[in-house]
């Protein structure tokens, strides 16, 4: 949501059918992790997204997620012709 | 095709999978060398194990193989073993004798397996002790990894060459 604009973190909180504390709970963690960032305005506070750090995230899962991705491809056939082979030693 | 979980808490990394088979099996291919190595190197590349002893305080020295013939050395270093339940211990690169070089990334894995009615969930938990780590890791990783997208790619446009 806040990817297209920052926004006052009242409102973020009426987008979303829970109560506030939950939202500011959630708003918590995200701010811990460096994620987005709190600023304030007046008496406003409003929350920005730091793009930057989440690409870094999807940046280093990346080649981590293809590597387990095409080693368990290969492990489902696996287990496949075990499951047989095992079934045949049974009979 | 059973769809795989990534959730990433800072440095360390989690990947939950379930497999459509019984925990006797799925940890058989993953404790045997000879069965490892038929799925543990993304294609193209091969892994080749020279050394396992599935045990605690036992080690597994393995090469991923690349198309050219190229060797990336790890060694697995078992700390715990719990039947069909789980094991863990630490990966690393090393040269082909299994010797670590100083300052090489170390990773703790703990591997968790659940069955549930013939089918196991596989839980796998990597923690990388720095970011400089990891990121050597990341490099390591991206040569296989990317070279496993492109073989995908190559698939992909061979099937859609012959339609």
């Amino acid at each position: 949501m806040i990817a297209n604009e920052s926004m006052y973190l009242n409102s973020i909180a009426d987008n979303f059918e829970v109560s506030r504390p939950a939202v500011s709970q959630h708003i918590k963690v995200l701010t811990e992790c460096g994620l987005i960032t709190i600023k304030k305005e007046g008496r406003k506070h409003y929350c920005e997204l730091q793009a930057d750090k989440l690409s870094k995230v999807a940046e280093w899962i990346e080649p981590f997620r293809k590597m387990w991705e095409a080693r368990f491809e290969k492990l489902d056939d696996l287990l496949e012709d075990l499951k047989v082979k095992s079934k045949n030693s049974e009979k | 095709m059973n769809k795989t979980i990534f959730t990433v808490d800072q440095n360390k990394l989690t990947v939950k999978r379930t497999f459509n088979a019984p925990a006797d099996i799925v940890w058989r291919a993953w404790t045997e060398p000879e069965l490892l190595d038929q799925w543990w190197a993304p294609k193209p590349w091969k892994s080749e194990t020279k050394h396992m002893d599935f045990r605690e305080g036992g080690y597994r020295l393995y090469a991923m193989v690349g198309p050219e013939g190229e060797k990336h050395w790890g060694r697995t270093d078992y700390e715990s073993i719990v039947r069909l339940k789980n094991f863990s211990g630490k990966d690393a690169f090393c040269d082909e004798e299994g010797n670590t070089s100083p300052g090489a990334p170390v990773a703790s894995f703990v591997n968790r397996f659940t069955e549930t009615s013939n089918r196991t969930e596989v839980v796998i938990i990597t923690e990388y002790p720095t970011e400089a780590d990891l990121q050597k890791v990341i490099e390591m990783g991206m040569k296989e990894g990317l070279s496993t997208a492109f073989e995908h790619l190559d698939e992909v446009l061979l099937a859609k060459t012959k339609n």
